[in-house]
């Protein structure tokens, strides 16, 4: 009974996060009179695919090019997750192993300012990191984008990781140390091979905010680097057909869903067994 | 090389984990340290190793101040009472380690540690992984990572505390043969239990509280335990305590029990004390004068051993019955002690007179 209503649980929720998709999905690929005359749903049966909406999205109708948007906001996510996910792994280790602190400051509270920059609404920092980034001369750049979604990214990571390492057993470095390791050494000889699962969560996450951040890609670049939720909400108008918004809302998150089956066999468990008894 | 402790003390965050502990190892011996779980074994080991800070003193090895180098340069090796081995490296990849991380060639390496595999019996299975092992083999695999690279140092922090009875007492028997070959080292074994500590040790440092409280032969601690503490702690059963009267030339116990004075208490002027009698020279039965009747409180069977916890109504006595026995709690048996058997303790603690063997 448990079971049976479990599955149900999971067929219900299935329904109401696939139901969306498959709509924008379907609608990309409809004509004009599949939409315009009442609701249509299979392909095929009710109307004739075209791919009208894909043309209009990838250049070849000439009506707009997705690819050089899907480059900026590929490259910023990508060099914004390695730095976050490099910085960030090695201070959530420092955290987790050693203890840091001024007066009655201890790690708990550098772990709290990490994560405090991420309780701050982003419009607060709005206007701060576009005066930075104006007199660093980092406007409408992509450098300038990574830094400042860096600034975002990593106190997740570190958040994430902190509590990852902590689940390590102490004992592994320790055993490295007494075994020649010097403490950087023992992090990444014998506490960064284990860390794959921890890892790949914090590298996920950082993928996806990344790659999802509308706000400070709106504000701070213009129009030398426009990035994918920026192009895609700037197709979002009057004349822009639905079918045309679908497929370039498809073909926004195809990249993450792509990503995600790439990395789900990392998220496997029991990736420290074997350490510990 | 010795290794000399030197006044050492460790200082946790609210509480002292060691106090003040001065100790000379020898190279070539085994020292058991012996003590409760709170002791101060794992601190000691931890401090030796360079994993908790000394507040106080120093540690010596030969010329070198070895509180002053870092971890990864003391060359020491540990064995952890958990199995810790690297997950991602198979079991040879595991023992060659520590070599190759001390500058040893790769081929020399390989060949050192084959050979180590091979006395802990694992060669069958050098490319495993740790997690393919079970309990028992991780912990050799642990062993062999230690050894392999005859440090000056080897530390075991009960190594066989989380194995089962039978494979503790087949490790322990490779334990002898394993560190015969450790002539130069100063090897530190932990444990709780007292048959390890009899079976593997030269020297046995009882700890309590921190403190170093008697160190000697094993079978001297054994047989002339300095304090309660000390008899409770060499002793699995441990040892019965009751208060006791010597008057013209007769032992009280209580009202109960009353006996002439053994011979080897005859010399201790008359008084209050408490004495002391081990688990397996307590019986049950015996004549109206040297007797107690009381309640069983528990029963334990272990291997092919009873345990009697009684209860009398001047104390608590445990008796070691060879066999297995039944008895159910609260009923009522007669118990008798071996009065030339009785370890005769002050009332603060320390030891007046020894059975001796």
């Amino acid at each position: 009974m448990k079971k049976l209503s479990k599955y149900l649980f999971i067929i219900l929720w299935s329904i109401f996060v696939i139901t969306p998709l498959s709509w924008a999905l379907v609608t990309s690929f409809k004509p004009a009179s599949a939409v315009n005359n009442g609701a249509t749903f299979i392909p095929w049966l009710q109307f004739k695919p075209t791919l009208d909406g894909w043309k209009d999205i990838t250049g070849v109708s000439g009506y707009a090019n997705l690819f050089p948007a899907l480059f900026n906001s590929a490259t910023i996510t990508f060099f914004s997750t390695l730095v976050s996910v490099t910085l960030g792994c090695m201070a959530a280790y420092g955290l987790s192993r050693f203890s840091y602190g001024w007066k009655h400051y201890k790690n708990p509270d550098i772990i709290f300012f990490f994560i405090s920059q991420r309780i701050m609404p982003p419009a607060v920092l709005a206007v701060p990191f576009f005066i930075l980034l104006k007199s660093l001369n980092l406007l409408d750049t992509k450098l300038g984008l990574v830094l400042v979604l860096t600034s975002g990214l990593m106190p997740i990571v570190v958040w994430l990781l902190v509590d990852f390492f902590n689940q390590l057993p102490k004992e592994i470095d320790e055993m490295a140390m007494l075994e020649g390791c010097n403490p950087f050494e023992a992090f990444v000889r014998s506490i960064l091979p284990l860390s794959k699962p921890g890892l790949t969560v914090a590298g996920m996450f950082s993928i996806i905010f990344g790659w999802n951040d509308l706000f400070f890609a709106l504000v701070l670049t213009f129009t030398k680097v426009q990035t994918l939720p920026v192009a895609v909400v700037a197709l979002n108008g009057t004349v822009t057909p639905f079918w045309t918004l679908s497929a370039s809302a498809i073909f926004s998150i195809l990249p993450l869903v792509g990503l995600a089956f790439v990395v789900e066999r990392f998220l496997s468990k029991g990736g420290f067994a074997g350490a510990v008894r | 090389m010795s290794l000399n402790l030197n006044q050492i003390s460790v200082e946790g965050d609210s509480e002292v984990l060691l106090k003040d502990i001065s100790f000379n190892f020898q190279p070539g011996k085994i020292y058991i340290l012996i003590g409760r779980t709170t002791s101060g074994k794992t601190s000691l080991m931890r401090t030796i190793a360079g994993l908790l800070e000394p507040t106080a003193g120093e540690i010596h090895l030969g010329e070198v101040r070895l509180d002053e180098v870092p971890i990864w340069e003391r060359g020491i090796a540990m064995v952890y009472q958990q199995f810790i081995n690297y997950p991602q490296r198979t079991v040879l990849n595991n023992v060659e380690f520590p070599l190759l991380r001390a500058g040893v060639s790769k081929p020399e390496a390989k060949a050192r540690a084959l050979a180590m595999i091979e006395k802990v019996g694992l060669t069958d299975f050098i490319k495993r992984k740790p997690s393919q092992l079970s309990g028992g083999q991780q912990q050799r695999v642990a062993i062999a990572r230690a050894l392999v690279r005859n440090t000056p140092i080897i530390l075991l922090d009960e190594p066989l505390m989380n194995l089962d009875y039978k494979l503790r007492e087949q490790l322990r028997e490779e334990f002898r043969v394993l560190f015969k070959g450790t002539k130069d080292s100063v090897t530190i074994y932990a444990t709780t239990e007292p048959s390890e500590a009899l079976f593997l040790g030269d020297e046995l440092l009882v700890m309590h509280e921190g403190r170093i409280v008697q160190h000697g032969k094993p079978d001297f601690v054994f047989q002339n335990p300095s304090t309660i503490d000390v008899a409770q702690i060499v002793n699995d059963p441990p040892m019965s305590i009751l208060d006791a009267e010597l008057r013209d030339s007769k032992v009280s116990i209580g009202d109960l029990m009353h006996f002439v004075t053994p011979a080897h208490l005859k010399s201790q002027p008359d008084g209050i004390y408490k004495i002391g009698i081990r688990a397996s020279e307590v019986v049950l039965g015996g004549s109206e004068t040297n007797s107690a009747e009381g309640e069983v409180s528990l029963s334990e069977v272990s291997g092919s051993e009873t345990l009697l916890y009684v209860k009398l109504n001047i104390g608590e006595v445990v008796l070691q019955l060879e066999g297995i026995h039944d008895y159910f709690i609260g009923q009522r048996v007669t118990v008798s002690l071996a009065p030339q058997r009785i370890f005769l303790f002050n009332m603060d603690g320390t030891l007046c007179a020894a059975p001796g063997n």
